[in-house]
């Protein structure tokens, strides 16, 4: 125990670093998953064809266990956080771009059609209707993203992107036992955290649309 | 007295289908009517209607409101003259009910009192009070009044046409008596033209100055009421009358 408070002031700098480090991959990684994801989903929304195939192949992608892939690009793109958020952003296109088309989608019978009975334009039709009605979903698909990032972030150690992933590896590695416990309650508390944030906003989001 | 719609020959054949789901049809609609167009399912009544906003474009043939080639008008321009009620109603669930009529208004940049003020005068039309309806959403309305909602909707930019399909389809007797009553004075105090679609022989009866009659996609008598039930014009005429007669007699 001694020695665990010892390291935890002597070190807390580093631990620090980690944490920052990796709240900053995860950031970076959100804002072009998500702006990505949008593109993608506005362009197959009404096309049929061309989402089942984007679908299919988001899937596959997310097949393949997060080692290999951030391994598959390192000859591309170098070792380091650049790679990293790369793979991170191809992961996070299975879940957003499927809770971002289903919300453009999945609206009742009725109202899509009215809405073009009445003379609304394609655009206007987007943006008065189908965007307010699938912020729903889009929240609830960015909060699976979320925390699956954070997650597989961790990997992102083992390439040399930082993060807490480097706390526990090193620990690992030195078979230091403190830097495996920070590691690890550093990472849940953030996946809490990130949880229960956004849980409040999906509320919010839920409220502010439906007034239920 | 203008021609509001005119169908010169009109043809639409879905891509993929063996049939035509509207063959050679050809009619006028004058200025004030209210034309309910009556037929079974597939009969090509809803298909022909949506001809006439351009939801479904023509195979081949002509088809002109007030004068105007649909085909050579702006689809978004045209549909914003032409009041469109469906069954499903479509109210937008994110959006109260002063906003849902006001959306038409609001797209041609009418100012805010205007706007506010249509919104009031609509939801009394339709016997809805403003005062406790303006700010409701449509998840807390009955069918009725949604469907109420629906049609001051289709009415808030003082459209020339209005099409319905099938609006009261999905609503109570009790209350489809009272609505079908109250388009009637709807349509009496704007001389709005009206096209009415409709499965329910009694109905379509009961609301057309005349009625349009169909099947397979071809025009089986076009004429008023009373015509229709002294000389109907052929044996499926003779048929959907008789399915109301002996719906009455069942009770005896």
């Amino acid at each position: 125990m001694t020695r665990f408070i010892e390291y935890t002031c002597k070190h807390y700098d580093k631990l620090i670093r980690a944490l920052l480090e990796h709240l900053q991959m995860v950031g970076l990684t959100l804002l072009i998953s998500i702006a990505l994801a949008f593109v993608i989903s506005v362009l197959i929304m009404d096309r049929k064809c061309a989402a089942d195939w984007v679908m299919r192949i988001c899937s596959m992608i997310y097949a393949i266990p997060s080692l290999a892939l951030f391994a598959l690009l390192i000859p591309l793109t170098g070792l380091g956080m650049k790679t990293a958020v790369i793979v991170l952003v191809i992961y996070n296109q299975y879940i957003l771009v499927r809770s971002f088309t289903e919300g453009f989608c999945r609206i009742e019978a009725g109202v899509l059609e009215a809405a073009s009975g009445m003379g609304m334009t394609r655009w206007q039709i987007f943006k008065k209707v189908r965007f307010p009605l699938a912020l729903d979903s889009m929240t609830a698909g960015i909060h699976i993203a979320i925390i699956s990032t954070i997650g597989i972030a961790t990997i992102g150690a083992t390439i040399g992107a930082g993060g807490l992933g480097s706390v526990l590896f090193d620990g690992m590695r030195t078979q230091n036992a403190v830097k495996i416990v920070w590691g690890t309650i550093l990472s849940a508390a953030l996946v809490l955290l990130a949880n229960a944030v956004l849980k409040a906003v999906e509320k919010r989001v839920k409220k502010a649309v439906y007034h239920v | 007295m203008r021609t509001a719609v005119e169908f010169c020959d009109v043809t639409k054949r879905f891509s993929g289908a063996s049939e035509d789901a509207v063959e050679h049809v050809s009619f006028q609609v004058m200025e004030g009517e209210l034309i309910t167009i009556l037929g079974t399912s597939g009969c090509g009544k809803t298909t022909l209607m949506k001809m006439v906003n351009r939801l479904y474009e023509p195979t081949s043939g002509v088809i002109k409101v007030f004068g105007e080639n649909v085909m050579e008008a702006d689809p978004v321009q045209l549909r914003r003259k032409i009041g469109y009620v469906i069954q499903q109603v479509g109210l937008f669930p994110h959006m109260t009910v002063e906003k849902n009529i006001a959306v038409v208004p609001e797209i041609l940049g009418w100012d805010k009192e205007r706007i506010h003020s249509r919104v009031e005068e609509l939801l009394s039309l339709v016997n809805l009070d403003p005062d406790v309806y303006c700010t409701r959403y449509p998840s807390q309305l009955s069918g009725g009044q949604q469907q109420r909602v629906g049609l001051a909707r289709a009415l808030a930019a003082y459209p020339s046409i209005m099409l319905l399909d099938e609006p009261f389809g999905a609503i109570d007797a009790i209350n489809r008596t009272k609505l079908q009553d109250e388009l009637l004075a709807i349509h009496r105090r704007g001389g709005l033209t009206c096209l009415f679609v409709t499965h329910d022989v009694t109905e379509a009866l009961k609301l057309g100055d005349r009625i349009l009659i169909m099947n397979q996609g071809e025009i089986q008598q076009f004429d008023t009421p009373e015509n229709i039930l002294h000389s109907p014009a052929n044996a499926y005429v003779e048929s959907l009358l008789k399915s109301v007669m002996e719906g009455l007699s069942f009770f005896k």
